[in-house]
């Protein structure tokens, strides 16, 4: 296998025939892949096609069971990380690795020293960093701890980290899901001066427009397979979605108009500081009514879990009150989540396994959770075995829930068709509020096309719908008005035809453009 | 891409009796060890254990505590809690059913008396559970220190009611006077011989009939009850349960009200069925054995009930060897030991291969059909 052909020369990486299997499930299945050098690589597929999967066996974490991985044409056995590393391939988690407490210098030298003492090593990281800092616009606070830093620069010493170490290739996986839209697209210019000095970026992601917009070339995952690549200019969003899914997708749904009714659910001044004595809300106002659909947007953290757990009965609040359709929560008169049940609030939450659901569960089991004492599921002593297990195959029949099987552990569903049993939970209850938390997290693409239209069903149906989302494009498709949150404030609020990516961004870092001003003062007049 | 799925007859078949087969000879090296032939000594076990009805009353007697003690952890465990102090909970539910026999032995009918002695096991049970559970409800002390240190608390404050109210002047062992008669239990080989069917004498009683009714109705009550969907909801996720509009703390209280009050229940078997009185130690380690047979049986009523059969023939099966080749009575810790050091801690080694046999070999013969089918 020495006898490279002329192209091969110009790839910074190629796989061939990369197989992998975890017991009994194939997570990668003959995988190609040619990446060129000096270019931006793209590669798309849905939760469990197998992206992370085929990284980790580039970066040395497994092992492949067949297949070859060539650096530089160069055919490399790369058994750990350290192999990887030695041969320029440089990776920044989804979740950061960096040691809270140390600075960003000396987490970049961490694992990278060298001589007897650590001065050397830090005096010429300081070095090296500033240079890097000029030349690709990675500018981050050298001597600060790092848990004091925002996420965007944590990302950046994650990236200095890798080009510290001599990164030739660098594979960022999700990188943009904790950004706002403008560390985003200060993210992409970095990537893109990389690319201009030679430097190979491999960009994993889900999220189709920053595909679009980053990256040269894509190839795109499914089931453990690769079933594409394309030439991005050659492709589109449309044709992405198709391909990842096999099957034409919506990737926005219409809106229709709906009757705006009375307010269903509001709140007025409430502030929320939990056990550690953290404010996470300060003086939060804010009504939804009837037919309408009020979206919460802001970097995930920024008081919105804490802001739906309030409503939901989970959390007490300390100052101010809460109206749930017609009935008064305080600090002093708390309502339990039962209660918030009772009073037609459904409460579809964030994280469906830590809340929504018992994974350990068989799902029509889960699919009671919340409403289990209810006479429709209870006999005098035992609970009504079959009709729990009736009304549960009726539900997933109703809401395309798959497999349509009652007795499945909950945990074996897929993401898509777990979030659909917690929607159809709470929905089916014919609630007149609707709290909901990132309702398409971790959800194939073409499951959120579907969760989307139940969504606005709801609205049109008259339902107080109260979203809470960290994806800007779910929240603009699907919400009337929306309001920003940063720090447990309320930055302001603006109405969906005039929100756009930048001025929400910014509301987002707590800066409030000139427009938005003149249209709450106009709001107040 | 979907995981494949172990079936149960695995999980809960195979899976155990390869452990108890590696515990069985672990202990053969032991006896081979003490120059035993271990053939003969599992002949020994065996025979002593089954190989008469006296044998046979006797496995079956302790299978019988241990049923109860069990029950009693894994309806806490269920809940995600680790309930110690089934020894406690089950010496504190004797001196319930000892005061009522005590006081109403020779007064009332048995019919009467013995649903009144069953409760007073259960609540007195239950009792020494509530401050535990309460502490832990309220104050987050943890439930494993507590009973611990109940366990320790009921020895104690039973040495004390022993020596000061209930043992008979006169007398120099601290062990309460013997029952009435009209207030024991009924022994197997006494209600048999009615029928023409004749036993040997053994402990055995009719509270082997009440330990497999309860133990059928913890199933009932977890996996049937909004009580035990509740409890199990409250194991597996808190969270969840906070979110579902579960009173966590109530859940806590209630469960180890349960637990404690099964517990409790042993002392029907141990006191009322057979010793007829209150002696100083008589759980004698039976709650701690609770924990190793609620672990075995994968804190399930029907694995609870197979342990309990396993550790009731250990027990008497070990107390024979002891007999025969006059060998430490530790021996049967001994071989408790190994069976929990396989079965508990060390499930996962034979769990792991066994599964992946089973997946090859599954998907060798699923591949065929496929083929087969194309």
């Amino acid at each position: 296998m020495t006898a490279q052909t002329d192209s091969a020369a110009d790839l910074a990486l190629e796989l061939r025939g990369i197989d992998k299997s975890f017991g009994a499930v194939r997570a990668n299945k003959h995988i190609d892949l040619k990446v060129e050098k000096g270019t931006i690589h793209g590669i798309v597929g849905e939760n469990g096609a197998g992206k992370s999967t085929l990284m980790s066996i580039i970066y040395g974490f497994y092992q492949a069971d067949k297949g070859d991985i060539f650096v530089d044409g160069q055919k490399l056995q790369i058994k750990d990380s350290k192999t990887a590393i030695s041969a320029g391939i440089g990776m920044v988690h989804q979740h950061f690795m960096l040691i809270q407490n140390f600075t960003a210098i000396e987490n970049v030298v961490l694992g990278a020293e060298s001589g007897n003492l650590i001065d050397d090593s830090l005096k010429k990281a300081r070095a090296e960093m500033e240079h890097l800092a000029k030349e690709y616009g990675l500018e981050v606070p050298l001597d600060t701890p790092v848990e004091e830093l925002a996420v965007g620069y944590q990302q950046r010493i994650e990236i200095l980290k890798a080009l510290y170490r001599g990164a030739k290739i660098l594979i960022l996986d999700e990188p943009t899901g904790v950004l706002t839209p403008q560390e985003t697209e200060h993210l992409f210019k970095v990537l893109q001066s990389l690319k201009e000095q030679g430097t190979t970026v491999i960009l994993i992601t889900h999220k189709l427009r920053e595909i679009m917009a980053a990256t040269d070339n894509v190839s795109v995952m499914r089931q453990g397979e690769m079933v594409a690549h394309v030439r991005t200019q050659d492709t589109s969003r449309e044709q992405l979605a198709e391909l990842m899914v096999g099957r034409k997708v919506l990737l926005r749904v219409e809106k229709g108009a709906s009757t705006v009714g009375d307010v269903k659910l509001s709140m007025d001044h409430v502030s929320l500081t939990d056990h550690m004595g953290v404010k996470r809300l300060k003086d939060v106002s804010l009504n939804v009514r009837a037919g309408e659909i009020v979206g919460i947007a802001g970097v995930s953290g920024n008081g919105q879990s804490e802001l739906l757990e309030a409503l939901a009965g989970i959390r007490a609040i300390n100052e101010g009150e809460i109206d749930l359709n017609g009935h008064k929560v305080t600090a002093d008169h708390r309502l339990s989540p039962s209660e918030v049940r009772k009073v037609g609030v459904g409460h579809i939450p964030e994280d469906r396994h830590r809340m929504g659901l018992i994974n350990a569960f068989p799902a029509y089991e889960a699919f009671v959770l919340g409403y289990h004492r209810s006479p429709e599921y209870n006999g005098k002593i035992q609970m009504k075995q079959k009709s729990m297990i009736d009304d549960c195959a009726e539900k997933m029949e109703r809401w395309d829930v798959r497999p349509q099987d009652p007795y499945l552990k909950t945990a074996n569903f897929s993401g898509g068709n777990q979030q659909k049993l917690v929607i159809a939970r709470e929905v089916e209850q014919n609630p007149d509020v609707l709290l909901i938390g990132q309702p398409t997290r971790g959800v194939d693409i073409g499951a959120i096309e579907s969760i989307h239209k139940r969504i606005l069903d709801m609205r049109a149906a008259g339902k107080a719908i109260l979203l809470v989302s960290v994806e800007l494009d779910e929240i603009r498709s699907l919400a009337d008005r929306i309001l920003v949150m940063f720090d447990g404030i309320i930055v302001g609020e603006v109405p969906a035809d005039k929100a756009d990516e930048r001025t929400l961004g910014l509301m987002m870092a707590n800066i409030v453009p000139e427009e938005v001003k003149a249209l709450q003062a106009e709001e107040t007049a | 891409m979907s995981q494949q799925r172990i079936p149960a007859w695995i999980t809960v078949g195979v899976i155990p009796l390869a452990n108890v087969a590696l515990a069985a000879f672990a202990a053969g090296l032991v006896f081979w060890y003490l120059d035993i032939n271990p053939f003969d000594a599992l002949g020994t076990m065996a025979y002593g254990a089954f190989g008469s009805s006296y044998g046979w009353g006797y496995t079956l007697y302790y299978m019988t505590s241990y049923i109860f003690t069990g029950l009693a952890v894994a309806v806490a465990f269920q809940c995600g809690m680790f309930n110690i102090g089934g020894e406690g909970q089950a010496y504190i539910g004797a001196l319930g059913v000892g005061l009522v026999c005590l006081a109403l032995g020779g007064h009332v009918p048995f019919i009467i008396l013995l649903p009144i002695s069953i409760v007073a096991a259960a609540v007195f049970g239950a009792l020494w559970a509530l401050i535990p559970a309460w502490l832990q409800a309220t104050r987050g002390s943890h439930i494993v220190i507590t009973t611990i240190m109940f366990n320790f608390i009921a020895a104690a404050l039973m040495n004390y009611i022993l020596i000061n109210f209930l043992k008979p002047d006169g007398t120099m062992s601290v062990e309460s006077a013997v029952f009435h008669e009209s207030a024991w239990i009924p022994k197997m080989h006494d209600v048999l011989a009615v029928f023409g069917i004749s036993l040997d004498r053994s402990p055995l009683n009719l509270s082997i009939f009440w330990s497999l009714f309860v133990a059928w109705a913890v199933w009932v009550f977890l996996w049937r009850t909004r009580w035990g969907y509740e409890i199990r909801t409250v194991g597996s996720n808190a969270t969840g349960a906070q979110y579902g509009g579960i009173g966590i703390p109530r859940v806590v209280i209630l469960t180890m009200l349960v637990a404690g009050g099964l517990a409790g229940f042993m002392a029907l078997n141990v006191v009322q069925g057979e010793a007829h009185q209150i002696k100083l130690n008589l759980v004698n380690q039976m709650g701690f054995t609770g924990i190793a047979v609620a672990l075995m049986g994968r804190n399930h009523p029907i694995g609870i009930v197979l342990a309990s059969l396993l550790f009731g023939f250990l027990t008497q099966g070990g107390s024979e060897l002891q007999f025969e080749y006059s060998i430490d009575a530790r021996i049967v810790v001994v071989l408790q030991g190994l069976v929990i050091l396989f079965s508990g801690a060390l499930q996962n080694m034979m769990k792991h291969p066994i599964e992946r046999l089973y997946l090859t070999l599954a998907n060798r013969s699923g591949s065929d059909q496929a083929a087969a089918e194309a």
